[in-house]
C-alpha cells in the first residue's frame, strides 16, 4: 500500500466521520460507466463528499477538475490531488490558443469518469448560480458519457465560507437519473434543465 | 449451579460467565430466526421477520461492542461511550438546524467538550464529571457564542446546543462511568452494573410498546406520541422492576433495593425516550438519522436516547446508595 492509497483511506475515513457520507443513488446504480457527474457547489469539501460516496472501485477511475495555479503551488498540494485524487488540471487563466476544455476531453477519452461543479465558483445562498456553458460542450463531444446530476446536501453546515475546521453534521449526496443532450437542443435551454435536475434532487425542507 | 457458587468465583469469572450466557443466548436466537427464515412464510410476516432481523443484529453488534468495551479495560470503554456519545450529538445537531454563527460553539462542543468530559471519565475524576458540563461548558458555550456577534434568536440557538450536550455527551458518558467507578466491596464489578441497567432499561422499553399495543389506552399527549399511555408506561416500568429485582444477585443491592433501583432507571429511560419523541416531533422527524432514511443509518439516538435519560438517574441513585460523597 503505498502512501497515496493511506492518505486516501484516511480522508475518506475522516469524511465518514464527519458526515456519514450517504449515497442516495435515486436515479441510476452505482456502476462503472463512463460518466460526468455534475453537482452543487457550496463548500471546498464537496468534492471530498461525492468522491467518498462512490463505491471504492470506482472512485480511481472518477476525477476531480482542480485549478492548476492553486492545486500544484506546493509540493503537498500538488502530491494531494496527483496521487490521491489523480485530478485533471485545469488553467484558470484562459490563453488565446488553449481550449480550457482540452485537459477535461483527453481524460474522457482515456475513458475516465469527470466529476464537475458547473456553477465554478462556490454559492452559499439558496439555489445554485447559472450553469457555466462547460458541460454543455462536453455533452455535445462526449454523447455516450452519461451525465449524472447530484445534489449536495447540508455541506455548507459542515464547513460555511471563510471556516477552516468542519463540523460534524450529516450529509447526503443524492445521485439522479442520467440527463442526455436532446437533438439540435439549444445550449442555455440544455444548461437550465440540467440545473433543473439538479435541484429536483434536493430533499424537501422538513 | 446455586447462586453462593456463582458467588465464590472470582469477579473475572463472574464477568467471563455473564458473556458467555448472553453470547449463548444470542446463537440460540440467531439460530432459530435462520431456521425460521428458511421457510416459506407470507410476505407480512417476512416483513416482520426482517424487522426482526434487523433488531437483532442490532443487538448483536451492541453485545459485541459491549464485550469489546470490557475486555479493552477504561481506556476502550471510554473511547467505544465517547464514539457513540460523538456520532448521536452528530445525529442530534443535523436535526437543529443551526447558523453560520453557532461554527465556534459547535467546534468546541464536538473537539474540546465531548473529548474532555470522556478524558475525565477515564481518569476517574468522578468529582469534576459530574460538574465539567453543567458548570464550567453551560457557562462557556453563550461566551463563545456571543462572540460570534449574532443576536438573532440568541437563546434559543444556545439552549439547543446545550441541550445536545447535556443528553449525548453529559447523559451518556454516565454509563462508563459506571463501569469505572469503584464501590466499597464491589471494585471491578461496574460491569453488573451497566448490564443491569442496558437490561431493565430494555425491558421497559419493550414492555411498554407491546402493553400499549395491547392496552390501546388513551394516549397521554396525542400531539407528540399516538402509543405512550400512562399504563403502558406504569407496565413498562413495573415489568422491568421485577426484572431488576430477579436479577439483584449481580448488583451490590438486595432484592427489594435492586427493585427500587430498577424502576428509578426503567421509568427515567422510557420518560426520556418520551421526550425524544416531542423533541422529534419539534423537528418534523419520525426517526433520528438521515431524512430520506432509505438507505441511509438507522437513527443511532433512538437506541441510545433511552439510555441518555436513565444512565445519569441510575448513577447519581448508585452513588447515593453507596453514601459516596462528592
Amino acid at each position: 500500500m503505498s502512501a497515496a492509497d493511506v492518505m486516501g483511506l484516511l480522508l475518506s475515513l475522516l469524511a465518514r466521520l464527519i458526515t456519514g457520507t450517504q449515497g442516495h443513488w435515486k436515479g441510476c446504480p452505482p456502476t462503472a460507466e463512463q460518466r460526468i457527474y455534475f453537482a452543487n457547489h457550496q463548500s471546498h469539501f464537496d468534492w471530498v463528499l461525492i468522491w467518498a460516496a462512490l463505491p471504492k472501485d470506482l472512485r480511481s477511475k472518477t476525477r476531480p477538475i482542480a485549478a492548476k495555479d492553486y492545486w500544484t503551488a506546493s509540493p503537498f498540494r500538488h502530491w494531494l490531488t496527483r496521487e490521491v485524487f489523480n485530478a485533471v488540471y485545469v488553467a484558470r487563466q484562459r490563453s488565446e490558443d488553449q481550449d480550457p476544455l482540452e485537459p477535461l476531453a483527453e481524460a474522457l477519452e482515456r475513458g475516465d469518469s469527470l466529476v464537475i461543479f458547473p456553477e465554478g465558483t462556490r454559492s452559499n445562498k439558496g439555489d445554485p448560480m447559472p450553469f457555466k456553458s462547460g458541460l454543455f460542450h462536453l455533452a455535445e463531444q462526449f454523447p455516450q458519457v452519461e451525465l449524472i446530476p447530484a445534489w449536495i446536501d447540508n455541506v455548507q453546515r459542515v464547513m460555511p465560507k471563510g471556516e477552516v475546521v468542519p463540523v460534524p453534521i450529516l450529509c447526503t449526496v443524492t445521485f439522479g437519473a442520467p440527463l442526455h443532450l436532446g437533438a439540435g437542443e439549444d445550449k442555455r435551454a440544455f444548461l437550465d434543465r440540467a440545473r433543473d435536475a439538479v435541484i429536483a434532487l434536493r430533499p424537501r425542507a422538513t | 449451579m446455586n447462586f453462593n457458587k456463582l458467588r465464590d468465583l472470582s469477579v473475572d469469572e463472574q464477568v467471563a460467565l455473564l458473556f458467555v450466557t448472553l453470547f449463548g443466548l444470542l446463537v440460540l436466537v440467531s439460530v432459530a430466526s435462520l431456521l425460521h427464515s428458511l421457510r416459506d412464510t407470507p410476505s407480512a410476516q417476512g416483513e416482520a421477520a426482517r424487522r426482526f432481523g434487523r433488531d437483532l443484529r442490532a443487538v448483536w453488534i451492541g453485545t459485541l461492542s459491549f464485550w469489546l468495551a470490557w475486555i479493552s479495560g477504561p481506556v476502550g470503554a471510554t473511547l467505544f461511550f465517547g464514539l457513540f456519545s460523538f456520532l448521536a450529538l452528530r445525529e442530534f445537531i443535523t436535526l437543529q438546524h443551526t447558523r453560520r454563527s453557532d461554527h465556534h460553539s459547535l467546534i468546541l462542543a464536538f473537539f474540546f467538550v465531548l473529548p474532555v468530559q470522556y478524558a475525565i471519565v477515564a481518569t476517574r475524576h468522578f468529582d469534576l464529571f459530574a460538574v465539567f458540563i453543567p458548570v464550567y461548558v453551560f457557562f462557556a458555550i453563550p461566551v463563545v457564542s456571543a462572540m460570534a456577534g449574532d443576536p438573532h434568536r440568541f437563546l434559543e440557538r444556545n439552549a439547543k446546543i446545550q441541550w445536545g450536550i447535556v443528553v449525548c455527551v453529559y447523559g451518556l458518558s454516565h454509563a462508563p462511568a459506571l463501569l469505572l467507578l469503584d464501590f466499597k466491596g464491589y471494585t471491578g464489578r461496574g460491569a453488573f452494573l451497566l448490564f443491569f441497567l442496558v437490561i431493565v432499561v430494555a425491558v421497559a422499553q419493550l414492555v411498554q410498546e407491546l402493553a400499549s399495543r395491547w392496552l390501546r389506552r388513551r394516549p397521554l399527549a396525542r400531539h407528540i406520541s399516538r402509543s405512550f399511555s400512562a399504563r403502558a408506561w406504569f407496565i413498562g416500568a413495573f415489568v422491568a422492576a421485577w426484572v431488576g429485582a430477579l436479577l439483584y444477585w449481580v448488583t451490590p443491592f438486595k432484592a427489594g433495593q435492586a427493585l427500587v433501583m430498577a424502576l428509578i432507571a426503567a421509568g427515567s429511560g422510557t420518560l426520556g425516550e418520551f421526550v425524544m419523541k416531542a423533541l422529534k416531533r419539534d423537528a418534523g422527524v419520525h426517526h433520528w438519522g438521515n431524512r430520506v432514511g432509505v438507505t441511509g443509518a438507522v437513527g443511532l439516538l433512538d437506541r441510545v436516547a433511552p439510555l441518555c435519560f436513565a444512565a445519569p438517574v441510575f448513577f447519581h441513585s448508585v452513588r447515593w446508595y453507596f453514601k459516596l460523597s462528592l
